[in-house]
């Protein structure tokens, strides 16, 4: 827990996320125009989306499972019955002049997000509720002067909106929470997570109080914070100019703002200055929403592991570490990875291939796990050739670096380039020989107690074989002939 | 008048059949009539090219032995009906020049039977009145004419909101028509012109392609000279249409069948409420009369209750506006219809949608938008829906002691133009005995019955189970046969 | 619960429609009249009763995720009062 530190003490944030994801799904949640992301303007919009007199919406079920099966994902409940609200507001993006969204009754109550942090340390966020909603249109302001232009393609794209509670207390603990959900919903398959394409938007809401208050603060909304990084800059922030309001004896405005990127700023909306009154009433074209029982519990057993579950899975079988399973489940594709990896090896010995040089190759060249050079195939031969002592690790590495170079096996650039591990005594004790007979006033040092000698023994011997005495045994050897 | 413009949907398609005339020589004659007819303002849209166009069309389908079920008929269609390629109004001017690129579902299937649009019908603004004088492009006329001293020498109204479409069937310049129904839109109008007029259960009819007003109300019907022509239409607009979540999957009988069967034994019910609420003594009697009518012709009059029903002008006064308060949020300017301009965003809404919608659907904006908002959503709109439930619960022990309920359509009989129009209330209250239905989903049929003193007619109102239309058909046929109603109105178009 | 005139001018915003100020007592006069009317629902005890938003008792049907819609510019825009390119216009809006 981070507090802030201000001019007369230390102030705790209080931080909400209200997430809106958009469903993966082929077709809108109300009629049947398509949802893929950069089509021409207006290209993707139905006489439903654009609200024609007479037209009327009729639910996509796939939306509906998604959203079940996020639900899910998120340990809560499933309302059998829920509700479509109609939320009343004029703007230009908003054809009717509604959105249908789920307002008293929505289809998936509370859950939690367990996230683990940093510092070893796992915190519980409640989920307050997840239900399901219209995107709006895209109102572009700065294409004209005094025009702005509206582009219906989003309109109608259905969403889940995610809401936590005000459980979160740090800005790292707000972007672990948006990771964490990220990798459930992919993992489920239920949103793409892309906050580039617009796929996942955070609203903040913070409010700040002095440590150990357990009063809550004036809280702002801020709105549609497009990534992780300026979510956690903007709580950064925004959590400052509260605490700078609060200390010089001013009030925090219950308002709106905007993450100005640019200025690194946040700002109060104009257009969302007035106070709304939404007017939410059951959408009278649309029944309730019912589900079975069993199609619910179906749709259960058809869950993928979530990173939690595969989380504890690779600590129990394959031995690692928290940290390093934290880091290969935070991804699907990785996690996958991983797994094959290590499927019939040496769980630990894979973990530290794929969290350390694989994922330092994958950085620097800028490439993800799914266009990686290197195979999990591929990594796996190289962890063999460690396993059965063919090769060090150390040579391993210069492997690895001539597979991401060349693109060629692992077993096969051994050959080429001559380094398989020599694990045959009578070469390495003919070494040691060698060595011993022409430091003989090492030697002697290291016999009169000089200890650390040892690693420049280890060390000549490793030049004279080119890296390739197999360690192990070399240790064993060389201590038997220094100690005789 | 012509022979063809007299006669039945039933006669005239007996007649095409028979080859004693042509579809062409039925649009012909009513494209006449029609244009004869321009004083009584019932059509916003004369599309007498399509007509010729589809009847033309329609003769050669019958010449190849591949005629639809109403095949030849030539409609009027409610400007609330969107219409491909016809500019389609709502009677209101914020649609503007508004032409679809789309056909509704229930104009599709007429369309499809093979019927013939002579237009488009006025109504009130966004079919909310019951009187026809709230359209943007003036009142259509009733073309009836009252005896007594007030409605002498006046206008009077042909009811609401489907007035267009009653005085173009009364007033024989168009065979049948189509109308819809949020609380006595078809059946009120049918009642004050002497015509039949039947609002399906909702769910029968798909909504798609029809202007909303109020989405959980509204439901499309047709309006026809006779109850067989009701049922023939009804079943060509009725059927389960996927693209309407609200649409229910039932199959649609063929009502036709239903026509002119014994009714020996059915009960039917009459409401004790709505007896001792003050309703005038001719109302009374012709309800009386139209009872005594059902049991001489076999069925069985028992007394039932429906103690809530006396607040489902409340409840409705606060649901229609709310879901139309939403409904109607659309018309804002930016994708179809009026732009009004303004300095800012804000202002182009405000300007537009002030100039854009007439008095009375602004007055119904400003109260769905007040009981749905905060703080008074519990006491009004959440309210009203608690008490619709008693309404149906009401029907619903109702329907346990009969197979129908009969009632009154409307309060009187048709007003002046002007009469009515200062206090909403009054207006309001014509659709007491229809507006129940609505709220509760129930199909209705309005038939003709009789005269007032007035000289002007009067309809009885039959309500049915959900989905059991076929007894409504029943026992409206019984009626209309022991009613006899022969009754023209003076003004029949080409006479 | 009367509506005042401020009452008045806040609905009418909500619901974007211009009242000019002359008109707002008028108007608040009109809704009160029929506001007041509607009173009578306080003489039904609705305790336990459930809110009913919708006629039919059936469950919501479901589409499938398919594609069958959109690609239909010129539909969408054939009626747009202004219209650039292919976007709908309106006054610029400052966030
Ligand atoms: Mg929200
Ligand atoms: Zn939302």
């Amino acid at each position: 827990m981070a507090y802030v530190q201000g001019q007369t003490g230390e102030w705790e944030m209080v931080i909400g996320l209200e997430v809106h994801a958009q469903v993966t799904s082929n077709a809108k949640l109300f009629s049947g125009a398509a949802t893929e992301f950069g089509a021409a303007p207006n290209a993707q919009v139905s006489l439903v989306d654009a609200a024609f007199p007479g037209m009327l919406p009729v639910i996509n079920g796939k939306c509906v499972e998604q959203a079940v099966r996020t639900g899910l994902g998120l340990q809560a409940e499933i309302n059998l019955v829920s509700v479509f609200d109609r939320k009343n507001y004029f703007y230009a993006d908003l054809p009717p002049g509604y959105q249908i969204s789920q307002y008293k009754n929505p289809i998936v109550g509370k859950g939690e997000i367990v996230l683990d942090l940093a510092d070893g340390t796992s915190r519980t966020i409640g989920i307050t509720r997840l239900h399901l909603e219209q995107d709006a249109g895209k109102s572009m302001h700065d294409q004209s002067p005094n025009e702005t232009y509206v582009d219906l393609n989003r309109a109608g794209v259905a969403l889940m909106e995610i809401v936590s509670e005000p459980d979160m207390r740090s800005g790292e603990e707000a972007g672990a929470y948006l990771k964490k959900l990220r990798a459930i919903m992919r993992y489920l398959g239920t949103c793409d997570g892309n906050m580039e394409e617009g796929s996942m938007r955070c609203d903040v809401n913070l409010s700040m109080r002095r440590k150990g208050d357990t009063k809550l603060g004036t809280r702002c909304e801020i709105k549609n914070v497009n990534s992780i990084r300026f979510v956690q800059q903007a709580i950064e922030f925004e959590s400052h100019r509260q605490v700078e309001l609060l200390e010089g004896g001013n009030v925090v405005k219950q308002e709106t703002r905007l993450w100005d990127t640019t200025k690194g700023e946040t700002r109060a909306m104009r257009s969302k200055e007035e106070a709304h009154d939404y007017r939410y009433f059951p959408d009278p074209d649309l029944l309730p929403l019912k589900l079975d029982q069993k199609w619910v519990n179906d749709i259960k057993m058809t869950l993928p592991e979530l990173p939690d579950q595969k989380k504890d899975r690779f600590i129990r079988d394959y031995g690692l570490k928290s940290y390093d399973a934290m880091v290969l489940v935070a991804e699907r594709a990785s996690a996958d990875f991983f797994e094959a990896v290590a499927k019939g090896r040496d769980g630990k010995l894979a973990a530290n291939w794929v969290t350390g040089e694989f994922f330092g190759a994958l950085n620097k060249l800028g490439k993800t796990v799914n266009d990686s050079p290197v195979s999990a195939q591929a990594l796996g031969e190289l962890v063999d050739l460690i396993s059965n002592q063919t090769i060090s690790n150390r040579i391993a590495k210069d492997v690895f670096e001539a597979m991401l170079e060349t693109g060629k096996g692992a077993a096969a650039l051994v050959e080429e380039k001559g380094l398989r591990q020599v694990t045959d005594l009578g070469s390495i004790e003919k070494s040691i020989d060698e060595i011993l007979t022409a430091h003989a006033d090492k030697v002697a040092e290291y016999k009169s107690g000089k200890d650390k000698l040892f690693g420049f023994f280890v060390g000549q011997v490793m030049k004279t074989t080119g890296g390739k005495a197999n360690p192990a045994v070399l240790n064993e050897l060389l201590k038997k002939k220094l100690n005789s | 008048m012509s022979d063809l413009t007299d006669i039945s949907v039933t006669e005239a398609l007996v007649g095409l059949a028979g080859k004693k005339f042509s579809a062409v020589e039925l649009a012909k004659a009513h494209i006449a009539a029609m244009e004869s007819a321009r004083a009584l303002n019932a059509f916003i849209t004369e599309t007498p090219k399509l007509a010729m166009k589809q009847a033309i069309e329609s003769d050669a389908r019958r010449a190849a032995g591949r005629a639809g079920a109403m095949d030849g008929i030539p409609l009027g269609i409610k400007d609330l009906y969107c219409t491909k390629d016809v500019r389609t109004t709502a009677a209101s001017h914020i649609l503007g020049e508004f032409t679809p690129t789309y056909e509704s579902t229930v104009t599709q299937k007429l369309f499809d039977a093979g019927c013939v649009m002579l237009g488009k019908t006025n109504l009130d603004e966004f079919a909310m009145g019951s009187s026809n004088i709230t359209s943007y492009f003036g009142p259509a006329i009733s073309p009836w004419s009252g005896k007594d001293p007030v409605k002498a020498n006046r206008k009077l109204v042909p009811g609401g909101s489907s007035g267009g479409s009653s005085a173009a069937v009364a007033g024989r310049f168009a065979m049948a028509a189509t109308g819809t129904d949020t609380g006595g839109s078809i059946r009120q109008p049918a009642s004050f012109t002497g015509i039949v007029g039947m609002k399906p259960t909702y769910g029968r009819c798909s909504r798609w392609g029809i202007v909303a007003f109020a989405s959980s109300l509204d439901q499309a019907g047709p309006m026809t000279r006779t109850v067989a022509d009701a049922a023939l239409m009804l079943r060509v607009m009725a059927g389960f249409d996927s693209k309407d979540s609200t649409s229910v999957d039932q199959a649609v009988p063929d009502f036709v069948t239903a026509l002119g069967t014994s009714i020996k034994g059915m009960k039917i019910g009459i409401p004790r409420e709505y007896r001792i609420d003050g309703i005038s003594a001719e109302i009374d009697n012709l309800w009386q009369k139209g009872a005594a009518m059902l049991r001489d012709a076999g069925a069985e009059i028992v007394e039932i209750s429906l103690p809530h029903t006396k607040y489902s002008l409340a409840v409705y006064y606060i649901i229609a506006p709310a879901e139309a308060s939403s409904n109607l949020a659309r018309y804002d300017g930016v994708r179809y219809g009026l732009r009004v301009p303004g300095e800012n965003l804000i202002n182009m809404y405000e300007n537009t949608r002030a100039e854009g919608f007439g008095k009375e659907v602004r007055r119904r904006i400003l109260i769905g938008t007040y009981v749905l908002s905060a703080g008074y959503y519990d006491a009004y709109y959440l309210k009203a829906q608690k008490v619709r439930r008693c309404i149906r619960n009401d029907f619903e022990e109702a329907f346990k002691k009969c197979d129908a309920i009969l009632t009154p359509t409307a309060p009187s009989t048709a007003f002046a133009i002007g009469e009515k129009q200062d206090d909403p209330i009054q207006m309001y209250l014509n659709d007491v005995f229809t507006v129940p239905l609505n709220l509760v989903g129930l199909p209705g049929i309005s038939v003709p019955v009789g005269l007032g003193s007035d000289g002007l007619p009067l309809g009885l109102q039959l309500i049915g189970r959900a989905f059991d239309e076929m007894t409504l058909f029943k026992a409206a046929s019984a009626l209309e046969k022991a009613a006899n109603f022969n009754h023209k109105p003076p003004f029949m178009a080409g006479t | 619960m009367s509506i005042d005139q401020t009452t008045v001018v806040k609905i009418a915003h909500l619901a974007r429609l211009k009242i000019p100020t002359e008109e707002q007592k008028q108007v608040a006069g009109e809704l009160n009249k029929i506001l007041e009317w509607i009173t009578q629902l306080d003489e039904v005890d609705v305790t336990a009763v459930e809110p009913m938003s919708s006629v039919n008792d059936v469950p919501l049907r479901w589409r499938d995720d398919i594609v069958t819609d959109g690609d239909k510019m010129a539909d969408i825009m054939t009626n747009a009062p202004a219209k650039t390119a292919d976007f709908f216009t309106v006054p610029k809006v400052v966030e």
